[in-house]
């Protein structure tokens, strides 16, 4: 959903100031954008078909609950590949401004479509809209399970975080390349304008993520406990930073400790009493140590990445000299992938912090999953393509990347 | 409102048999063509692939939303077939986009669209064999049955087999028929229409090894088609196309348009007599009652939402549709 953005904002400078530049950052990444969005195209019908392949159980159940957000998906992502193939192959074709037009719809399409899927999924944490009754869901209102209470700060985070790790990744992908040669107005202009919406993003990342946790807090306690690794019902209730959790010892080891610091973030006051997971029978908790730990490294770089990204707005403000000085460029350089892992270990927190259910309170996962026996060798083959599909990726996008120069004029050095 | 989802799914199914089938076939017909076809065709495919298989992800959703316990038998019974496909779909869709796409011009590319013919040709088969299991009655929802009785059989069958082998072949008779009017050179024209011909002869003869296998295999298809008059009227329809759809096959004048609504509506016409002795019934279940439409409906409030999207959804996407079409048939300024 962001690349759009970026590819839209470029198009639009170019529009407006007539520069080559920019029309050439337009065109190089809308060459990445068409092999990650057919990437994405085949995975999203094999996300639909996954669903029953895994979740046979839960979505007998869930389909007619939850099937809303996703016909709406369905609508938006048809309208995003639509105007996309618009977008990509009707250059000269069209008049300009429609053409920026296209894509404009390309990235409120692509934001639509991420969001409805979200919002299924945040009613998996926060169910809604039924009443479960005998194991069978009943009076169902697919407007209410769709605007459950966790949609919107789940929505939130999701948007944002998209913004926060593409935009990083591609400042990070041109700064690289501008240490190799610092006098390339394109990597410098490509920078400029990723960096414009990943700082925004990723100073309002914060904030969102202090709304989702207060929500986690009151709705998903047991969530909440183990991706703070709080074994022990507090009053107040300190925050930990890093450390090992230990599940037999009921202890984090290695940890800092700040007083009163998780009464103040989870409810707003510094002497609220935090749930624990003493509270929670034990065949109800999530795995604590795969939770904690991958909180702990989201907020980690979503901290790391504001900080950049507060540095960045100052420096565009008082001392842009320092934008093209190389240790700068090399802290950009290294964000590349930081925001992706960041994005991969904020699903492992919600995920694995609602186990051992699949709908929270309702229907736990292992009685969800296909009873098909052999299971995991269909597992396994999905894994291995992924996997696969990934190297091939990375390795053609060096592939493109390494082209720019032959293909773009401004990408040479001026 | 259950009858105008029911249209809806039943619209999606043909148009994703119509425009992804022709996707599908063109990878078929690329195997048996040279370079300069491979040109035709990846130009004229690049733009709308993945819009046209979209269709499918909609009719998907409409199955698990709508009729959920449908969609999850499918997709519990028929696991393995329908991995196949997904495997299929990730396998094709990326191997086109990277062959479109990578810079370079070299011995990747042959990796690229071996990968894309083969399972441009997979794909389709594996997709006929879900629907020959469908409305074959060998699904069994009794968990005590063995492995192969519930997960195997069901779709390993002659049957199932000769409706995949079908399937595939349907699709490269609409991807023939469809770049006859790809290109402007004469020679490449006539190839074009010479594997209509063919792959036309084909399905006539594969369609009819259908319903042989059919009755070979106890399933009342062949004989239910023969006495319901509306299907016969189709299948009818179908066929009186074929000698016409031949004539404007031979002539050396462009006669696009006519080809392909006359393909289209051949197909739409096989399809639709087809719903009619199936209807309502989605899954035919071994010792036990049928999954229908009906048996199967969500609540009504479900399926009042899921109607509200999806015509608002194909009142936006309906006008994007033909408007991506038209763009591809402006010249180029």
């Amino acid at each position: 959903m962001t690349m759009p953005v970026l590819m839209a904002f470029s198009e639009w400078r170019w529009l407006k100031t007539g520069k080559q530049v920019y029309l050439d950052i337009t065109k190089a990444w809308s060459k990445g954008v068409a092999i990650f969005f057919a990437v994405g195209a085949v995975s999203g019908t094999v996300l639909s078909f996954e669903l029953g392949l895994l979740w046979p159980e839960f979505m007998k159940h869930a389909g007619a609950i939850i099937g809303m957000p996703f016909s709406w998906e369905g609508t938006a992502f048809f309208i995003e590949a639509i105007a996309l193939g618009v977008f990509l192959y009707g250059w000269n074709r069209l008049n300009k401004w429609v053409h920026w037009l296209s894509g404009v719809l390309v990235s409120i399409s692509g934001i639509l479509s991420g969001i409805f899927v979200v919002s299924a999924n945040a009613w998996m944490n926060s169910p809604a809209g039924f009443d479960w009754i005998n194991g069978k869901a009943a009076n169902i209102d697919p407007v209410k399970a769709m605007f459950n209470d966790a949609w919107l700060s789940q929505a939130i985070h999701m948007v944002l975080a998209a913004f926060v790790s593409t935009a990083f990744a591609v400042a990070g992908v041109h700064a690289f390349l501008l240490l190799k040669n610092r006098n390339r107005l394109f990597h410098q202009q490509a920078v400029r304008a990723a960096l414009i919406f990943g700082s925004v993003a990723a100073l309002l990342q914060p904030i969102s993520g202090d709304f989702s946790a207060k929500d986690v807090a009151k709705r998903q306690p047991a969530k909440l406990a183990a991706l703070e690794a709080l074994y022990k019902t507090s009053k107040p209730a300190d925050l930990v930073i890093g450390g090992l959790p230990n599940d037999s010892e009921q202890r984090v080891n290695y940890a800092i400790h700040i007083p009163k610091g998780l009464s103040f973030l989870a409810k707003g006051d510094l002497n609220a009493e935090v749930q624990g997971l003493d509270k929670i029978p034990k065949e109800d908790w999530p795995p604590v140590m795969i939770t904690h730990i991958s909180f702990q490294l989201m907020v980690m770089i979503g901290f790391f990445l504001a900080f950049v990204s507060l540095l960045y707005m100052v420096f565009t403000i008082k001392w842009r000299h320092v934008l093209m000085k190389k240790w700068w460029l090399t802290v950009i350089a290294f964000t590349t992938p930081l925001g992706f892992i960041a994005v991969e270990a904020g699903w492992t927190v919600t995920e694995t912090g609602r186990q051992p259910w699949i709908i929270y309170g309702i229907m736990r996962t292992k009685d969800a999953v296909s009873s098909m026996p052999g299971l995991r060798y269909s597992f396994f083959v999905v894994t291995i393509v992924y996997l696969l599909l990934s190297l091939i990726i990375i390795w053609l996008m060096r592939r493109q990347i390494n082209t720019i120069d032959e293909f773009y004029p401004t990408a040479k050095t001026v | 409102m259950l009858i105008l989802i029911i249209i809806i799914l039943g619209v999606s199914f043909i148009l994703y048999t119509l425009l992804g089938g022709a996707d599908f076939g063109a990878g078929i017909v690329e195997t048996f063509a040279g370079k300069r076809e491979e040109r035709t065709i990846s130009k004229a495919m690049a733009p709308v692939w993945e819009a046209n298989h979209v269709w499918l992800i909609l009719a998907v959703v409409i199955l698990f939303t709508g009729f959920p316990s449908v969609y999850a038998s499918l997709s519990w019974v028929l696991h393995i077939p329908l991995m196949m496909v997904l495997l299929g779909i990730i396998m094709r869709g990326t191997a086109f986009t990277f062959r479109h796409y990578d810079v370079h011009q070299g011995r990747s590319h042959q990796y690229y669209s071996f990968l894309f013919r083969v399972s441009s040709f997979i794909t389709p088969v594996f997709l006929g064999m879900i629907l020959g299991a469908m409305i074959l009655g060998r699904i069994s929802l009794d968990r005590s049955e063995g492995f192969y009785n519930l997960f195997i059989a069901p779709w390993l069958n002659w049957f199932c087999f000769t409706m995949g082998v079908f399937t595939s072949c349907l699709f490269a008779y609409l991807a023939s028929v469809f770049l006859v009017g790809e290109t402007n050179i004469e020679r490449e024209r006539m190839k074009y229409a010479k594997f209509s011909k063919l792959s036309m002869i084909f399905t006539m003869i594969l369609g009819l090894l259908v319903f042989i296998m059919a009755e070979a295999g106890g399933h009342s298809l062949t004989r239910t088609f023969l006495h319901t008059t509306p299907s016969i009227i189709m299948l009818v329809i179908a066929a009186l196309l074929c000698p016409l759809i031949w004539h404007f096959l031979n002539k050396e004048k462009n006669k696009t348009i006519y080809l392909r609504v006359g393909t289209g509506i051949q197909v739409s016409a096989i399809l639709m007599g087809w719903f009619y002795i199936q209807f309502p019934v989605l899954i035919e279940v071994k010792n036990a009652g049928e999954l229908t439409f009906y048996n199967t409906q969500a609540p009504a409030a479900t399926l009042e939402q899921l109607l509200i999207a999806l015509v608002i959804g194909l009142l936006l996407v309906i006008p994007g549709f033909v408007f991506l079409f038209r763009v591809f048939k402006i010249k180029t300024k």
